[in-house]
C-alpha cells in the first residue's frame, strides 16, 4: 500500500479541525471521540459532535454494516460537527470504505495497518489487495500498526487477547492527542474517572494511551501536526453535554423553578431513550421516572401525574408520538400541563431509527383528532435543548397545555460544551394555582383572563374535588355539555389560549443580517448550526444572507410576518419535503416561500446549503 | 371525621339506563367510601371509556374520565405522583380487558396501589351491543350475528396470570358483599381487582342470571370469608372439600363428609394455587366464588418508587441540579 503524500514535520495552524473516528461498533469509537471532545472543550475550544451509529447493535465484525462513526469538530466558532473531516481514523478496511467519502480534500487518513490483511479486506468486500488504489484515494495515508503496538504495550499485563484489543481505541486517542497538541494528562484524568472502579483497566488504558502518544512523537518527521485556535468563551463552569441529557436537565430545572415534582412516563425508543436513562438516574434529585408498558402508558401516566399535580412528561420518537396522539388530545381537552418530547428520526413507520430528520412537524402540529391546538417548540442545538426543555415546561405549566418539543437525532446525540447556568439565571415558573379569592366560585374551567389558562386545583393540596375528562365540558360549570354553541365556544377558547402564548415568547431574531442582505434563510430546530455556518460562508463569499432560526413554531413569534416581508427572497431549509415552508406559506400567502429540502436521514452539509441558496438566487 | 355516602355524591344527574346494574354498584361505592372514611378530597376516581367509565362524574371526589382503555395507566401515573391519594380505577370488560388489556395486566403486575373495579357485563353497551372479550364462545351479538368463534377471558385467570395479589368478586345487586369487597380492596395495599358481575338491561339482560337468580343464588354461589369454612347453599349445608389436586362440592352428612372435611378459606396465603381454583369455580359443578378470594400483602410500586427516590436523594445529598452538575466533569473558564 502506498503512502504517496507523506509530509515532513509540518505544523499547521487551524481555525477549526474535524476528526472522524471510524471503526467496528465494538471498537470504542464513541468513547475515544468523547474523550477527545472533552479534552478539547477543556482547552477552550468550542466543540460539536455527531455520532453516527449503525442500526444494528453488533453487526458482524469487520463488515460494512457494522461501521460506527463519531465525528467531532473543535476550534474557534464551531457550530457544526463539520461537513467533512480533516483527519479520518479508520480502524479496519470496512471503516475506510464507509468513511473515506467524509474526508476533506487535503485531509489525512490514519489506518490501523494491522487490520488490512486479506481476511479484513474480504469482509469489507474489497476485490484487490490495495484498498487505497481501489477506492481511488489520493489523500495522505498514515499507516499505523495500532493492533501490534497495543499488543506490545500490554505484553506484560497478563491480559487476554480480547481485552487487549479493546484498548486499540485508546492507542489512537493517544496518537491524536499528540497530533493535535492535547496534553496526555487531560486524557489520563478522564480515563481515571471513567474506570474509577476498575483500576487494572485504567492502568492498561493509560499504558496504551502513552504508547500512542509516544508513537506520534517518534514518527514526528513524517506527519503534519496541528495547532487549533481557541474561542473567546464566557467565563463560568463548563461541562460537556449531549442534547438528550440537556433536555433531561432542562426539565429538572423547570421542576425546581415551578416547585412541581417531575414525573416521566416513557418507553424505550431510539434515539430518545437517553432522556429516560438520564431521568432514571436523577431519582437523586427527586425525579420519578417510570418505564411503562408501552408508549401510550407513558403519556397516559404522565397525564395522570399532571392531574395529580406534577409536571408530567413523556419522551419518545416519531412512531411513539403517533401512538400518543389520542392521549395528547385528552390533555388538550382537560387542559393539563404536559410535555411531550419527540427526538425525531427517519420515518415513516420504523423508518431509519438511528438517523436524523425533521419529518414529524406535521404530526406534532396536526396529528390528533378534532381541532386540538397545541404548543410546538424546537431546540436548535445540543445545549439549547436545556433552554427549550425548560421553555416547554414553563409554557405547559403557565398556560395549562400540552407542549411538544421537537428535538432530533442530530442534536439529541450530538454534544457541545455548555456553561452550567447560575442558580438565578432562569425565571421562576408561575404555577396557576386557584387564587384564594376565587376558591368559592371556582369551577374547573374558570380561567385567568389574560392567559385564558384555567386554574390548576391540585389533589392533596387543594380541597377542590372536581371531574375532568375527554368529553366536551360546559365553559362555565365544567359539567358535560352537548350544546352546539358551547362546543363552538370551547373550540375557540382552546385555540385562542394557544394563540395568546405569542405574547409570552421572544420575538424572532435575525443572524448575519446586514443592510445588503435581501435574502432570508429560514430554518427551525436542530439545523441551526449548519445553517448559521452556511450563512456566514455565504456572506463571506459575497452573497449577503440573513438567517432566522425558529424555536417557537406554534404559536409563531409575533413579528414573524414583519421579518418575512422585509426580504425580497425567503428560503426555508428543512430536513423534510417542505412541512414548515407549507405552514408558513399558509399563514403568509403574500410572501413567496422558496425551499431547500433533504430527506436522506442525514443532516444538511454546509456546502449543500450554500450551493442550494446560490442556485435559487441565480434563478 | 365521619362521612356519609351523601358526601361522595356529585350534583350530576346519573345517566345510566333504568335498571342498569351500575346504579347499585355506584350506591355500594358511595357507602364503601363512607365506611372507609377517607375524605372525598383525598380520593380520586379514574376511568376509561364505556358505560361504567361514566362513574367518576357521579362522585364528589377528584375524578378523571380519560380515554378508552387507558384508565389503569392514568391511575398509575396519578398514584405514583401523589401516593397520599386513595385511587379507584373503574373499567368495564371491553375497556379494561380488550383495548386496555395491556395496561390492566401491567398495573396488576406492578402492584401499584389502586383499587380496580371491573364491571363485567360481557357486552359493549355504549356502542350498542357488540360482544366483549368476556362473552362466551358462540355468543350472538350485532358484531357476531352467527355467534363468536373465540374463547373469552376469565378476569380472575388474567389477574393470577399477571401475578395479582388481590382478587375479589361480587354481584351488582348484592350490596352487602359489594361493599365488603370494595372496603377490602381499598384496605389492601397494592393493585386490588374487584370483578363486579353487572347486568346490562338493554343489550345483555340476564347474562349472569344463572348465578344471580334469587331462587338458586344460594346454591350456585359461595361467599368466601377469610378464616371461615367454605360453606354454601340455602341451608349452609354444602361445602368445598379438597379432592386430589382439585376441589369438590359436597353436602355435609352425605357420602361420609363431615364439617371437618370442609376447607377453611385462607385469603392471605402467598401461594395462589388454591385461590386460582376457587376463582375459576363457575357455578355449575362448583359454586361461583364471591367475596375476597386472594388478599396478600406485597411491596407496592408507588411506595417502592417513593422509597427509592428518598434513599438515593439521601445517599447522594445534592441540593439541586446545579450542585449535581458542578460535581460532574467540569472545567472553569476565567
Amino acid at each position: 500500500m502506498d503512502t504517496p503524500n507523506q509530509a515532513s514535520g509540518r505544523v499547521q495552524h487551524l481555525d477549526k479541525v474535524a476528526v472522524r473516528f471510524s471503526g467496528d461498533s465494538g471498537d470504542g469509537m464513541q468513547l475515544a471521540g468523547n474523550i477527545f471532545t472533552n479534552i478539547s472543550a477543556g482547552l477552550g475550544n468550542s466543540v460539536s459532535t455527531f455520532p453516527d451509529y449503525p442500526a444494528e447493535i453488533r453487526a458482524p465484525q469487520g463488515s460494512l454494516g457494522g461501521v460506527s462513526g463519531f465525528q467531532v469538530s473543535v476550534g474557534h466558532s464551531v457550530h457544526t460537527p463539520g461537513d467533512e473531516c480533516d483527519v479520518l481514523v479508520a480502524m479496519n478496511p470496512a471503516a475506510l470504505k464507509q468513511s473515506y467519502k467524509f474526508l476533506k480534500k487535503g485531509g489525512v487518513i490514519i489506518v490501523d495497518i494491522d487490520s488490512f490483511k486479506p481476511e479484513g479486506l474480504k469482509k469489507a468486500l474489497f476485490e484487490t489487495d490495495d484498498p487505497i488504489k481501489e477506492l481511488g484515494i489520493t489523500a495522505q495515508v498514515v499507516e499505523v500498526p495500532v493492533t501490534s503496538m497495543t499488543k506490545a504495550a500490554l505484553a506484560d499485563s497478563g491480559m487476554d487477547v480480547k481485552s487487549v484489543l479493546k484498548c486499540r481505541n485508546i492507542f489512537v486517542l493517544g496518537l491524536l492527542c499528540w497530533l493535535f497538541d492535547r496534553p496526555e494528562e487531560a486524557a489520563l484524568k478522564m480515563l481515571r474517572e471513567k474506570f474509577a472502579k476498575k483500576p487494572a483497566v485504567y492502568e492498561a488504558n493509560a499504558k496504551v494511551l502513552r504508547a500512542g502518544y509516544d508513537y506520534g512523537h517518534n514518527i514526528h518527521a513524517s506527519v503534519t501536526t496541528y495547532k487549533i485556535a481557541t474561542d473567546e468563551i464566557r467565563p463560568g463552569t463548563y461541562t460537556d453535554v449531549k442534547g438528550n441529557e440537556a433536555t433531561a436537565w432542562g426539565l429538572i430545572m423547570a421542576s425546581e423553578k415551578s416547585g412541581r415534582p417531575l414525573y416521566l412516563g416513557s418507553y424505550p425508543i431510539t434515539p430518545a431513550t437517553d432522556i429516560l436513562h438520564e431521568l432514571a438516574k436523577r431519582k437523586d434529585l427527586g425525579v420519578k421516572a417510570c418505564q411503562m408498558e408501552d408508549e401510550i402508558a407513558g403519556v397516559c401516566s404522565a397525564i395522570g401525574a399532571s392531574f395529580a399535580g406534577s409536571l408530567g412528561v413523556t419522551s419518545t420518537s416519531g412512531p411513539g408520538l403517533a401512538l400518543k396522539g389520542e392521549a395528547i388530545g385528552l390533555a388538550v381537552m382537560a387542559e393539563l400541563p404536559l410535555v411531550v418530547i419527540d427526538v425525531m428520526r427517519g420515518g415513516p413507520s420504523t423508518g431509519l431509527p438511528t438517523k436524523t430528520e425533521q419529518t414529524d412537524l406535521n404530526q406534532a402540529l396536526y396529528g390528533r383528532n378534532g381541532e386540538s391546538p397545541i404548543v410546538v417548540v424546537a431546540p436548535t442545538s445540543p445545549t439549547n435543548c436545556f433552554d427549550m426543555a425548560f421553555e416547554a415546561s414553563r409554557l405547559a405549566i403557565e398556560h395549562m397545555t400540552p407542549v411538544i418539543l421537537l428535538s432530533d437525532a442530530f442534536i439529541g446525540n450530538g454534544s457541545s460544551a455548555w456553561r452550567i447556568p447560575e442558580a438565578d439565571e432562569f425565571p421562576e415558573i408561575k404555577v396557576p394555582r386557584v387564587p384564594e379569592e376565587l376558591r368559592e366560585q371556582w369551577r374547573p374551567y374558570l380561567r385567568n383572563e389574560q392567559t385564558m389558562a384555567r386554574y390548576w386545583a391540585i389533589p392533596g393540596e387543594d380541597a377542590l374535588p372536581h371531574r375532568l375528562g375527554g368529553l366536551e365540558k360546559d365553559a362555565a360549570t365544567g359539567a358535560i355539555s352537548n350544546s352546539p354553541s358551547n362546543h363552538a365556544k370551547m373550540v375557540a377558547i382552546r385555540r385562542e389560549k394557544i394563540e395568546r402564548i405569542a405574547d409570552d415568547i421572544p420575538e424572532l431574531t435575525l443572524k448575519c443580517d446586514s443592510p445588503q442582505a435581501d435574502t432570508l434563510l429560514i430554518g427551525w430546530g436542530g439545523t441551526y448550526g449548519i445553517l448559521y455556518t452556511a450563512a456566514e460562508e455565504l456572506n463571506a463569499q459575497g452573497t449577503p444572507v440573513a438567517l432566522s432560526q425558529f424555536r417557537y413554531i406554534s404559536p409563531l413569534p409575533k413579528n414573524t410576518g414583519d421579518i418575512l416581508r422585509r426580504f425580497r427572497r425567503v428560503i426555508v431549509a428543512e430536513l423534510n419535503s417542505g412541512q414548515f415552508a407549507d405552514y408558513l406559506q399558509a399563514r403568509f400567502p403574500d410572501v413567496r416561500i422558496e425551499r431547500i429540502n433533504k430527506v436522506e436521514g442525514q443532516p444538511f452539509l454546509v456546502k449543500e446549503i450554500t450551493a442550494a441558496v446560490k442556485d435559487i438566487l441565480s434563478k | 371525621m365521619a362521612y356519609t355516602p351523601q358526601d361522595y355524591k356529585s350534583d350530576q344527574p346519573v345517566r345510566w339506563c333504568a335498571g342498569c346494574g351500575d346504579h347499585a354498584i355506584l350506591n355500594s361505592l358511595h357507602k364503601a367510601m363512607a365506611t372507609l372514611g377517607i375524605a372525598p378530597e383525598m380520593t380520586a376516581v379514574i376511568s376509561g371509556i364505556g358505560c361504567s367509565s361514566r362513574l367518576p362524574y357521579y362522585m364528589n371526589t377528584f375524578g378523571f374520565h380519560t380515554i378508552h382503555g387507558r384508565g389503569a395507566a392514568v391511575a398509575t401515573g396519578f398514584k405514583v405522583a401523589n401516593p397520599q391519594m386513595t385511587v379507584w380505577q373503574i373499567s368495564g370488560d371491553g375497556d379494561g380487558l380488550a383495548i386496555g388489556g395491556n395496561h390492566f395486566i401491567h398495573a396488576v403486575r406492578r402492584n401499584v396501589d389502586i383499587n380496580m373495579l371491573l364491571l363485567n357485563n360481557k357486552i359493549y353497551g355504549l356502542t350498542k351491543g357488540q360482544y366483549s372479550p368476556t362473552s362466551p364462545r358462540g355468543f350472538v351479538s350485532k358484531s357476531s350475528p352467527y355467534g363468536t368463534t373465540e374463547d373469552p377471558f376469565i378476569p380472575a385467570e388474567l389477574v393470577f396470570g399477571a401475578r395479582g395479589n388481590f382478587f375479589a368478586r361480587a354481584i351488582d345487586v348484592e350490596l352487602k358483599i359489594s361493599q365488603e369487597v370494595m372496603v377490602a380492596a381499598a384496605s389492601h395495599k397494592g393493585a386490588s381487582v374487584v370483578e363486579l358481575l353487572q347486568n346490562c338491561m338493554i343489550f345483555n339482560n340476564g347474562i349472569h342470571s344463572y348465578i344471580t337468580d334469587r331462587e338458586t343464588r344460594a346454591d350456585r354461589t359461595i361467599h368466601l370469608v377469610h378464616g371461615q369454612k367454605m360453606l354454601f347453599g340455602k341451608d349452609m349445608d354444602k361445602g368445598i372439600v379438597q379432592d386430589g389436586f382439585g376441589l369438590k362440592a359436597v353436602t355435609i352428612g352425605q357420602d361420609g363428609y363431615t364439617l371437618d372435611d370442609v376447607l377453611v378459606h385462607d385469603a392471605h396465603t402467598p401461594t395462589n394455587f388454591l385461590h386460582q381454583q376457587l376463582a375459576m369455580m363457575d357455578g355449575y359443578e362448583l359454586p361461583l366464588a364471591l367475596g375476597v378470594i386472594r388478599d396478600v400483602e406485597a411491596p407496592t410500586y408507588d411506595a417502592e418508587v417513593a422509597a427509592q427516590v428518598e434513599d438515593v436523594k439521601a445517599r447522594k445529598g445534592f441540593s439541586g441540579l446545579r450542585e449535581l452538575l458542578l460535581a460532574g466533569d467540569t472545567w472553569t473558564v476565567e
